[in-house]
């Protein structure tokens, strides 16, 4: 039994806004499969007394003070956009028109 | 899906029928000094895109590190709404696609939050009414944008849309309450009640100035109804950024009354979210959610877990300040005030004001009297909250001792007070300005004095002959010749000296 459907990711795809062909498709699928399968033998290691985790190193609680460092300049911060407009960072059309 | 085109049914004929569910979720921008996972500053109204840098733009290699004032405002938060604070837990990625945030996910928390299981009791009409709280949880703001183009200048139709990143990465704290039921009538003071209580509680902590007009406290307002004698919920809508205490109980009546509209005429409750308006006080319909959202949650690999020690907990539990109940218990028997007065003062948000004008030396009666009556008067005209008002304590203070020391009568008080509200400048500035001060000194008020009797020899006459309580006419033409600006104990002082009966 395969550990991720052809149809899930294509609804993966779809959830992360990646075009991807039907080729594409059929190629990550069982790319994705074999990646999975391969993880999930931890699954054959981990007893029950191994709670799952989700850090590699065994820290908690690791915070800074409230204090402020300094910002980018607005120029700098601007300077990566793909598009600006005055102050601001311009971005496409966010929704279609209201149906 | 069929849609209805029947309108909303009248408040109290849709409570005869059916009975309101509420869930409220509310969002608190901390008061810290830099954000959330980066040492931006979280000042308001900052120039666009000043207060950025690499981590809160999402720029590749960033990483985030928790501020551990946001951890501890909203364990306090969550100790005050009398919740379990967790052992253990951790951030989440809420992963969607949307500018307003640009690393195309959000830090928030999933299945773990930082506080669950508690609740807040508000009193209504005398009456107690607990509202359980499901979780309280951190995370981040969101940046702010501008929708340009199309005709209405919203997100529909615009040809493309200006993002500030300012407000990006300020905590965030999130407040949900479980599903209020049985609130029947009462659902939008509830409502209402419950965001005002909280606001106290978080202002009281000192985790946020709690500003609804500048964003720093908004809510969302979810409203579902069933059929009286039923107990299965209806389908509940989702009224986002309600930005007002009037607002929210707005919201829920007219939620009420356009559910039952659709249900009665045989329709069906969409859920989906709705966009409150302002100015006609209903809503209407926005993105529908009747496809889910996923969001893909999983624990961010960035920041490690939280562990709060029980003993840090401990601390922060003995510098919570007193619950805003039994403070507005204590400050009713300080200040001699019936329940009534105080409920009053409470629903004006006057209580703070009232204190603070005390502590800058006025006297309790007064300070009440200014704030309960010319100023919640003018407050009411321009439909804003007491505390919109550009006046200080420390200003209504100032006039109220300018009265107790005679130099202002409360007519002329009023005057100056509307001085400070036209931005006229500090009181005694006001005073000076437009010559309000009393004529107390006996030159000038003798003069008016002589004159005035001069000018009604019969009731100086009756006066002169032992009807003293006729030199209150007099007094009254003194006041009218100095438009109101005489002393007038000094007035009726110099007036009986003048006849000889003193
Ligand atoms: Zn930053």
């Amino acid at each position: 039994m395969s550990a991720i459907t052809r149809d899930e990711v294509a609804h993966l795809a779809r959830l992360s806004r990646l075009a991807l062909g039907e080729e594409e498709l059929d190629h990550l699928a069982g790319q994705l499969d074999d990646i999975i399968s391969a993880v999930a033998r931890v699954r054959e290691v981990a007893a029950d007394d191994i709670p799952p985790s989700s850090h590699a190193l065994p820290l908690v609680n690791v915070f800074r003070a409230d204090g402020i460092r300094p910002c980018l300049s607005r120029e700098d911060a601007l300077s990566q956009a793909p598009a600006t407009e005055g102050d601001r960072f311009k971005v496409p059309r966010i929704l279609d028109e209201e149906a | 899906m069929s849609t209805t085109t029947t309108g909303p049914m009248g408040y109290d004929e849709a409570l005869e029928a059916y009975e309101p569910v509420l869930g409220l979720e509310t969002h608190v921008e901390l008061g810290t000094a830099s954000k959330m996972f980066c040492g931006c500053s979280t000042t308001f109204g900052g120039e666009p895109n000043t207060q950025v840098c690499p981590v809160c733009l999402g720029l590749p290699g960033a990483l985030p590190v928790a501020n551990a004032a946001a951890i501890e405002y909203t364990i306090k938060i969550g100790l005050a709404l009398n919740c379990s604070i967790a052992e253990w837990c951790r951030f989440a990625r809420k992963n969607y696609f949307y500018p307003d945030m640009p690393k195309n996910f959000q830090i928030s928390q999933y299945d773990e939050p930082l506080c669950f299981d508690g609740y807040l009791d508000v009193e209504i009409d005398g009456r107690t009414v607990r509202v359980e709280i499901e979780r309280v949880h951190l995370e981040e703001d969101t940046g702010k944008s501008l929708h340009v183009g199309g005709s209405t200048g919203r997100i529909h139709g615009a040809d493309y849309s200006l993002v500030d990143y300012n407000r990006a990465g300020i905590p965030l704290v999130e407040i949900v309450t479980k599903p209020i039921v049985g609130t029947d009538r009462l659902a939008p003071e509830v409502a209402r009640a419950y965001v005002t209580e909280l606001r106290e509680l978080v202002r009281a902590i000192g985790a946020s100035d709690v500003r609804m007009e500048e964003g720093s406290l908004r809510c969302d307002v979810n409203v579902s109804l069933m059929p009286r004698g039923s107990s299965e919920w209806g389908t509940r809508s989702e009224t986002k950024n309600v930005n007002s205490l009037r607002s929210v109980e707005r919201a829920v009546r007219s939620e009420i009354s356009r559910q039952a509209g659709v249900l009665a005429a045989g329709g069906r409750v969409v859920q989906e979210t709705r966009h409150f308006h302002e100015d006609t006080g209903e809503t209407t319909s926005g993105r529908s959610k009747e496809e889910a959202q996923d969001y893909r949650y999983f624990p961010e690999p960035d920041l490690v877990p939280i562990a709060p020690d029980r003993a840090w907990v401990d601390r922060l539990r003995t510098e919570l300040p007193e619950p805003p109940s039994v403070r507005r218990r204590r400050l009713q028997a300080e200040w001699g005030l019936s329940d009534l007065d105080m409920a009053a003062m409470h629903n004006a948000g006057a209580i703070e004001l009232v204190e603070a004008t005390i502590a800058a030396g006025a006297p309790a009666a007064d300070a009440r009297k200014w704030w309960m009556g010319e100023l919640a008067r003018r407050a009411n005209e321009q439909a804003v909250e007491l505390v919109e008002l550009p006046v200080t304590p420390a200003q209504v203070a100032r006039v109220a001792q300018l009265v107790a020391s005679g130099s202002l009568n409360d007519k002329l008080a009023r005057q100056v007070l509307e001085g400070v509200l036209a931005g006229e400048g500090e009181p005694d500035k006001v005073v000076e300005a437009r010559g309000l001060a009393i004529v107390s000194d006996d030159g000038a008020l003798g003069d008016v004095v002589d004159q005035v009797i001069a000018d009604n020899p019969d009731v100086a006459d009756k006066i002169r002959g032992g009807k003293v309580a006729a030199a209150g006419a007099l007094v009254g033409a003194v006041m009218k010749a100095t438009r109101g600006q005489a002393d007038a104990g000094r007035a009726r002082e110099l007036i009986l000296e003048r006849l000889g009966v003193s």
